[in-house]
C-alpha cells in the first residue's frame, strides 16, 4: 500500500526502533514535556545551550512511531545548530507535515526532515509528528519573546 | 462468555438471524474506505444507524416539525404526542415502573451529571462517600470528583483483578455508614466487562445505599429490566444504541426523583413563575428544561423499536461468536495481548501489540478499511491499573459478521510486517 509506506519509511521505522538521543542530559539547560492527551504520547526532552547554539538535545519517554522516530531525527537535526537556524527548520518541518512545504519539489537537501513529508497524507498524524518539535522549539524560545502559535 | 474454542456452533442460530440481511439495514456499512469494504468496529464509541432512525429524523421536519407541549395547533400536538410515546417505549424497553421515570437528556454524561448535581444536593454532605469502580469511563468519575469537591465528601475505588474484574470482597468493605451512592459501569467501555450488578446492587441495598448503573454500553448487547436489576438510576446514550446523536436517558426510581430538587431552571420544568417564587413542573418535567431534541428523540423511538423486534437469544449468540472468534484470532498473532478478560465480558476486545504502539495500529488497520479505537477510551484510570498508555481497541455490533473478523485478523498480520 502507497501510502502507507510514504507513511512508515525506513528511517521513520529504524529512529522508532532505535532511537538517537534517548536519555537523560544530566547538565541540561532545558527540560521540558511534551503530552498528547489524546493518544498518551509522552516525552520529556532535554536540551543543553552553548550561548545562542543548541550543544545538544535528548529525550525520554514514549509514544507511538511518528512521534518517536520525529523526536528522535529532531535530536539529530538540531544538535549543533545556531537557536535561529533551528527555527528555519521547526518552520519547515511544520510545513512539511502538514503538507504545505513550497520549497523545491526535490526534498532531498531537507536530509532526514525529509521522511516525514508523508505525514501529510494523514491528518490524524500532524500531531504526533510535531509533538516534540513544538515543545522544543518552545523550550528555546522561552527567553525571547516569540509567540508560538499552533 | 466463557472463551472456548468452539467456534463453529452457532449454526442453528444463523437460522434466525440472519447478518446479511441486518446489514441491509444500515446504509454505512456498504461505505468503502481507502478502497477497501468498510469493517466498522468502533460500535463502542458511536454505532452505525438503521434507516429507519435516519428517516424518522428526516420525516420529522419534512411533516411535522413543532415545538412540545406548548401549543394547541395541530404540529405541536403531534409533536408532543410523538416525543411522549417515545417516553412510554423507552419505560417499556428499560422494565421502568412509570414513563414518569424516564427523563430525556443529552446523552449519558448529561444524566450522571444530573444525578451529581441534583441528588448530590439533596443527599451528599462533608465527610460522605461516593463509590465507583476503577474500570469507569470518564463521565462516570469527574461529575462525582466535581460533587466531592463542592461538598468536601471523598470518592472511593473498587479496585478490581488483572483481567479486569471488581474484587467483591472489596466493594463490600467499601460500603460503609459514610457511603451515599455507587456509580459504576453495568459494561466497561474500555475492557468489556459485564459487572456483577445484580449482587453489587443488593450489597448495597442491604445498607440502603442507591445505585446508579452507566449503561451505556450494556443496552447495545443485553436486554436490561431495571426492577429486575432493582437499580436506583440507570442511564445510557441513544447514539450507541444505534439512535441519534444528542439523546439519552436517565431512568430514576420515582421516590428518588421526586424527592430530588431540579437540574436546570427554564421552560417546561416549571408550573408556575412569578419573580417572588416559582413551583416546578411534576416529574419527568421537573428535570427538563427548555426545549428538546425532539426529532432526535423521535427517531431515538424508531432505533428501540428495531432493536425491541431482533431475535435477542440469536443477537446474543452471534456477538459471542465474533467475540470468541475475534479472540481465537488475535491469540495466533505472536506478541500480542488482551486487556481486559473477564469471565463475563461483551464484545469489546482491548489489545496491544509487542513494540507496536496503538496509534500505529490504528492508522494501519484503517488503510484496510478496519474502523478501530486506540488510546485511552476516556478510561485513563484504566490504563494506568494496567500500566499502559492506550490500547488498541475493536468493539463489535451484532451487524458485524465473522469475514469482518477475518479481514481485522489478516489487517493485524500487516501491522506486524510493517513494523517487522
Ligand atoms: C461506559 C460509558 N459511560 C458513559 C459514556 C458517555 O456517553 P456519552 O458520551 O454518549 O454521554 C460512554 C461513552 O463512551 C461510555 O462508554
Amino acid at each position: 500500500m502507497a501510502d502507507l509506506q510514504a507513511l512508515y519509511q525506513e528511517i521513520i521505522l529504524d529512529h522508532n526502533k532505535n532511537p538517537r538521543n534517548f536519555r537523560v542530559l544530566p547538565d541540561a539547560d532545558r527540560v521540558v514535556d511534551a503530552y498528547n492527551p489524546l493518544c498518551g504520547d509522552h516525552y520529556t526532552l532535554y536540551v543543553r545551550l552553548d550561548g545562542d547554539r543548541i550543544a545538544d538535545v535528548t529525550f525520554q519517554g514514549s509514544g507511538c512511531a511518528i512521534s518517536k522516530a520525529s523526536a528522535s531525527v529532531m535530536s539529530t537535526v538540531l544538535k549543533g545548530k545556531s537557536i535561529a537556524d533551528a527555527q528555519k527548520i521547526f518552520e519547515v518541518f511544520h510545513q512539511l507535515v502538514r503538507g504545505e512545504f513550497k520549497g523545491e519539489r526535490d526534498l532531498e537537501h531537507l536530509g532526514k526532515i525529509a521522511a516525514f513529508a508523508g505525514v501529510s497524507e494523514f491528518p490524524t498524524r500532524v500531531k504526533c509528528a510535531i509533538l516534540a518539535w513544538h515543545a522544543v522549539r518552545g523550550a528555546v524560545s522561552a527567553n525571547e519573546q516569540t509567540v508560538t502559535t499552533e | 462468555m466463557s472463551i472456548s474454542p468452539d467456534a463453529n456452533k452457532p449454526a442453528s442460530d444463523q437460522a434466525l438471524f440472519d447478518v446479511e440481511r441486518i446489514r441491509r439495514d444500515f446504509p454505512l456499512l456498504t461505505a468503502t474506505v481507502h478502497g477497501r469494504p468498510l469493517v466498522y468496529f468502533d460500535n463502542a464509541a458511536t454505532s452505525q444507524k438503521p434507516s429507519v432512525v435516519i428517516e424518522a429524523e428526516r420525516h420529522y421536519y419534512q411533516t411535522e416539525n413543532a415545538n412540545v407541549h406548548r401549543g394547541v395547533h395541530a404540529l405541536s400536538e403531534r409533536a408532543t404526542a410523538e416525543y411522549e410515546e417515545v417516553r412510554r417505549l423507552v419505560a417499556r424497553f428499560l422494565n421502568a415502573e412509570s414513563e414518569r421515570e424516564i427523563i430525556f437528556v443529552r446523552g449519558a454524561t448529561e444524566a450522571i451529571n444530573l444525578v451529581a448535581s441534583s441528588f448530590g444536593r439533596m443527599a451528599v454532605k462533608a465527610g460522605d462517600e461516593i463509590l465507583v469502580t476503577a474500570m469507569e469511563h470518564h463521565s462516570n468519575i469527574v461529575p462525582w470528583q466535581l460533587l466531592c469537591g463542592e461538598k468536601g465528601a471523598t470518592l472511593r475505588v473498587v479496585p478490581m483483578n488483572d483481567a479486569g474484574e471488581v474484587l467483591l470482597d472489596e466493594y463490600e468493605r467499601l460500603l460503609t455508614p459514610k457511603t451515599r451512592l455507587v456509580a459504576l459501569a453495568h459494561v466497561s467501555n474500555a475492557l468489556g466487562t459485564v459487572n456483577p450488578v445484580r449482587r453489587m446492587i443488593e450489597a448495597a441495598h442491604r445498607s440502603g445505599i442507591p445505585v446508579l448503573l452507566d449503561g451505556a454500553q450494556a443496552v447495545p448487547h443485553l436486554r436490561v429490566d431495571v426492577r429486575e436489576l432493582d437499580c436506583d438510576f440507570y442511564v445510557l446514550s441513544s447514539h450507541k444504541l444505534f439512535g441519534p446523536t444528542g439523546v439519552g436517558v436517565l431512568y430514576g426510581r420515582e421516590r428518588l426523583l421526586d424527592a430530588m430538587p431540579p437540574y436546570q431552571g427554564g421552560g417546561d420544568m416549571i408550573r408556575s413563575v412569578t419573580f417572588e417564587k416559582t413551583t416546578f413542573n411534576e416529574l419527568p418535567y421537573k428535570f427538563e428544561a427548555g426545549t428538546p431534541n425532539i426529532a432526535g428523540t423521535i427517531a431515538f423511538g424508531e432505533a428501540i423499536r428495531y432493536v425491541s423486534a431482533l431475535p435477542w437469544p440469536a443477537v446474543m449468540a452471534h456477538e459471542d461468536a465474533l467475540l470468541r472468534e475475534a479472540t481465537i484470532a488475535l491469540g495466533t498473532i505472536n506478541g500480542t495481548r488482551i486487556i481486559g478478560t473477564a469471565a463475563e465480558k461483551v464484545g469489546v476486545l482491548s489489545f496491544l501489540m509487542d513494540g507496536i504502539h496503538p496509534h500505529d495500529i490504528g492508522t494501519i488497520l484503517d488503510q484496510y478499511g478496519v474502523a478501530v479505537r486506540t488510546g485511552h477510551h476516556c478510561a485513563q484510570p484504566v490504563m494506568d491499573r494496567y500500566g499502559i498508555p492506550a490500547t488498541a481497541r475493536a468493539s463489535f455490533a451484532f451487524y458485524n459478521t465473522r469475514e469482518e473478523i477475518s479481514v481485522f485478523a489478516d489487517a493485524l498480520k500487516r501491522v506486524k510486517e510493517v513494523f517487522g
